[in-house]
């Protein structure tokens, strides 16, 4: 967890646009991806961002690394919507108490490849933005509030400690004879005693580390910044690049007629 | 506030001055004051080492010196606990005046704020509106004044040791700045080179800034040298003065040497008497109980790339070593050898990475080879382990609970808790909360719950780390007792004193090339 947060040598071109103007290409095609349920935008807009990888630094080993849980849930999204979706067409498949149509195929074709066009712009921001740099960017330019931004980073660093910090309460339990191997039951009772333990430590790290950094100063006051969160002319790209990549895959759809919004049912 | 123009400071820094005068502090629900009637004057650029008993109030001066001491609510309200007389930096309250004084804990995880080294510097003077401009040059300034400036400036401050991150918020501290510098046990869980290290930084940074110090350790032999004067604080009460004694550190350590060794302080070139083991080998002594094989180690589980499991890279590697009834073992070596990881697989609680762990009949008893498989009933009564941090082991919320887990997990053995109660010193505690304990209190008790399982073989991860004298000593004696009576011992340690008061062999660990200096 803690490796994949750090995007340290990542030289890739998108890792040097601000975090913002990313984040609003990314709101951008999202938003517009979850208007229509069809397979032509989606496949359009997925055909673009595949194009991006390089860009942001990123394989097709390293999205499968990072990215499987939501490929996997695309995948099962699309294979059950293409049975379960009212059938139309001819039938393809027929199991008795489900169906395939090539209608419900064409549905379920659609939703794995939206789901796809969906969770990959997300992926690609995280890919080639540093947490740091993006609350620079949401305390400088979004002008939220220091105290939050800064707090929650701070925070964040403490999840990676407490991956390391279960492990070693789970050795730790161990020791004393707490089985976490045993039945179900006992599994659960395991887990929960060594959630609590967690909790206890996560507390007492986290109230330490408040007094750390009121000690530094942190706090209501007027602060200055060490690096200015700068707009440059890679943003006016990546926000173009957005605004290109929505309106096309809208226009193709559209052109193809299978545009359809995802209020107006099919 | 009266906060100074940093824009305009000079290089060098204005040294604080504190003054106490019938200072008293009460944390909120404690009927007891932490601190009582402190009279205290520290002028500028002094450097003073706090000793005392635990419960004499030492970082809770540290705190309120900090200005982050109560509970304060954002309106600034004091709420429920109790302030009397008055405590003051350069004339003025600590709160309110932002970064003239710098605090360092003892905790080396919680004292990094943030995942780049070069903005955990920096964020302190960030914090004191310090301009863009002066930030960076402060930033390296302060990198090089603690022996950090090898390091890029986007380095992981995750990658660091526990010396580094502590030099690191050295820097931190110094990029403010600060007049006052404020450390609380910043050594105390930090192995040998590492103390030395930090101690050599703070030293450096003073002899160029000139700033106050005020720090707070057990081991005084580390910082005699550097401070120039040595306050002793007694617990507070209403009739004795919060300050015991005041002075010169070879005149306070002349008069008070017995004094402050009886309360447990670690007074240089003495090492407290402990238990010599036994002349005659108990029966069944030197009896083979579990051997390492070719092992290699690693804390990482296999990681799953795709579909495919990778093994983890080891830390160590080659190890072999034999564990023995009734006798010692000590694992030594540099920091990021793999002490811990070695020590944590051979009591069968990680896997080994290639190689083997095996039991002998002695110690399986039907359990299988190899201790890793064996169900946690079983590897409690054949292998006992205290981890570093005594709050990782702690199942429940009563002290005698504690100590009955084990015996009743198993179904006997609750005959001997009574026993290690007494031993251990905890009978007067058998009701509180063990997370409530001192810290001396906190690691007998993990050794007793451990041992209330009755295990051949008691594995200790640094046993000794951050110990006042009193509880080293007795820890040392009691395992002496133990080896004796035939149960083999198995530390990892710095601590060469504590070493030699067990005996037995060394198993020195090579050090990894991972560790930068």
């Amino acid at each position: 967890m803690r490796q994949e947060l750090n995007l340290r040598g990542n030289a890739a071109l998108l890792a040097r646009a601000n975090p913002l103007s990313k984040l609003a290409a990314v709101v951008l095609i999202t938003v517009v991806l979850a208007l229509s349920i069809d397979w032509v935008s989606a496949s359009v807009a997925l055909f673009f961002e595949l194009l991006l990888f390089p860009l942001a630094g990123l394989t097709l080993a390293l999205l499968w690394q990072r990215g499987w849980p939501l490929i996997l849930a695309a995948a099962v999204g699309g294979w059950s919507t293409s049975i379960l979706a009212p059938d139309s067409g001819r039938t393809l498949i027929d199991a008795g108490i489900w169906t395939m149509s090539e209608g419900s195929l064409e549905t379920g074709v659609g939703f794995l490849l939206r789901g796809l066009a969906i969770a990959l712009p997300a992926i690609l921001l995280v890919s080639c933005t540093d947490p740091t740099d993006l609350a620079d960017a949401l305390a400088q330019k979004a002008r939220l509030p220091h105290r939050f931004v800064l707090g929650t980073l701070a925070a964040m660093r403490l999840v990676g400690l407490m991956a390391e910090e279960w492990q070693t309460i789970g050795m730790a339990r161990r020791a004393r004879g707490v089985g976490s191997r045993g039945s179900v039951l006992q599994r659960v009772k395991a887990t929960l005693g060594q959630s609590f333990g967690l909790l206890v430590q996560a507390i007492r790290r986290a109230s330490r580390l408040a007094v750390t950094m009121e000690a530094r100063g942190f706090g209501g006051g007027p602060r200055t910044w060490a690096r200015e969160s700068t707009y440059t002319l890679l943003d006016g790209w990546v926000l173009m690049g957005g605004l290109v990549m929505a309106g096309l895959a809208v226009t193709a759809a559209v052109s193809a007629g299978t545009w359809t919004m995802v209020w107006a049912g099919n | 506030m009266a906060a100074p123009s940093h824009a305009a400071a000079p290089h060098t820094v204005r040294p604080a001055a504190v003054t106490a005068r019938g200072w008293g502090w009460r944390h909120a629900g404690r009927t007891r004051p932490a601190v009582h009637a402190l009279n205290l004057d520290i002028s500028p650029g002094e450097r003073v080492l706090l000793l005392g008993p635990s419960g004499a109030g030492k970082s809770t001066l540290l705190h309120a010196l900090a200005g982050v001491l109560g509970d304060v609510n954002d309106d600034g309200e004091a709420s429920e606990s109790d302030e009397s007389g008055s405590l003051l930096v350069d004339g003025g309250p600590p709160r309110g005046q932002r970064g003239r004084a710098g605090l360092m804990q003892q905790d080396p995880e919680t004292q990094v704020v943030l995942s780049r080294v070069g903005d955990d510097v920096a964020f302190g003077a960030e914090n004191l509106a310090v301009p863009r401009d002066a930030i960076w040059p402060r930033v390296h300034e302060a990198l090089a004044d603690v022996g950090l400036s090898h390091l890029p400036l986007d380095h992981p401050t995750s990658a660091l040791s526990g010396g580094q991150k502590q030099r690191l918020a050295l820097a931190g501290i110094l990029a403010m700045r600060p007049g006052l510098i404020l450390l609380d046990e910043p050594t105390a869980n930090l192995d040998p080179a590492g103390v030395l290290d930090v101690r050599d930084a703070v030293a450096r940074c003073l002899d160029k800034t000139g700033a106050t110090l005020v720090v707070v350790e057990h081991r005084v032999s580390v910082w005699k040298d550097l401070v120039d004067r040595i306050v002793v604080l007694q617990p507070g009460s209403g009739a004795n003065p919060a300050v015991l004694l005041d002075g010169p550190p070879d005149r306070v350590l002349a008069e008070a040497r017995t004094m402050l060794a009886a309360a447990g302080v670690w007074v240089p070139g003495y090492v407290p008497a402990t238990r010599g083991r036994a002349a005659a080998e108990s029966p069944g002594a030197g009896g083979l109980l579990l051997a390492a094989e070719n092992l290699a180690v690693s804390r990482q589980r296999p990681r799953r790339k795709g579909f495919r499991k990778v093994p983890p890279a080891p830390v160590q590697e080659g190890i072999v070593a034999q564990v023995r009834a009734g006798q010692a073992l000590a694992v030594t070596g540099p920091n990021g050898a793999g002490k811990s990881t070695f020590a944590l697989t051979l009591a069968g609680l990680l896997e080994p990475v290639s190689g083997t762990v095996s039991a002998t009949m002695d110690l399986s008893r039907g359990a299988g080879i190899t201790p890793y498989q064996w169900k946690a009933e079983q590897l409690i009564e054949r292998i006992g382990t205290v981890f570093q941090e005594p709050e990782h082991q702690f199942v429940t919320g009563k002290v005698l609970d504690e100590l009955l887990f084990g015996p009743r997990h198993l179904g006997h053995g609750e005959d001997r808790v009574d026993e290690l109660l007494e031993r251990l010193r905890l009978t007067h505690l058998v009701d509180a909360n063990p997370y409530t304990l001192s810290g001396g209190e906190k690691r007998r008790l993990s050794v007793a719950t451990v041992l209330a399982a009755s295990p051949q073989v008691l594995v200790l991860d640094e046993p000794t780390f951050g110990q006042d004298a009193n509880t080293w000593a007795e820890l040392a004696s009691f395992l002496s007792e133990l080896l004796d009576a035939g149960t083999a011992v198995v530390s990892v340690t710095h601590d060469a004193e504590f070493t030699a008061a067990l005996g037995g062999t060394e198993l020195k660990l090579a050090g990894a090339e991972a560790v930068a200096p």
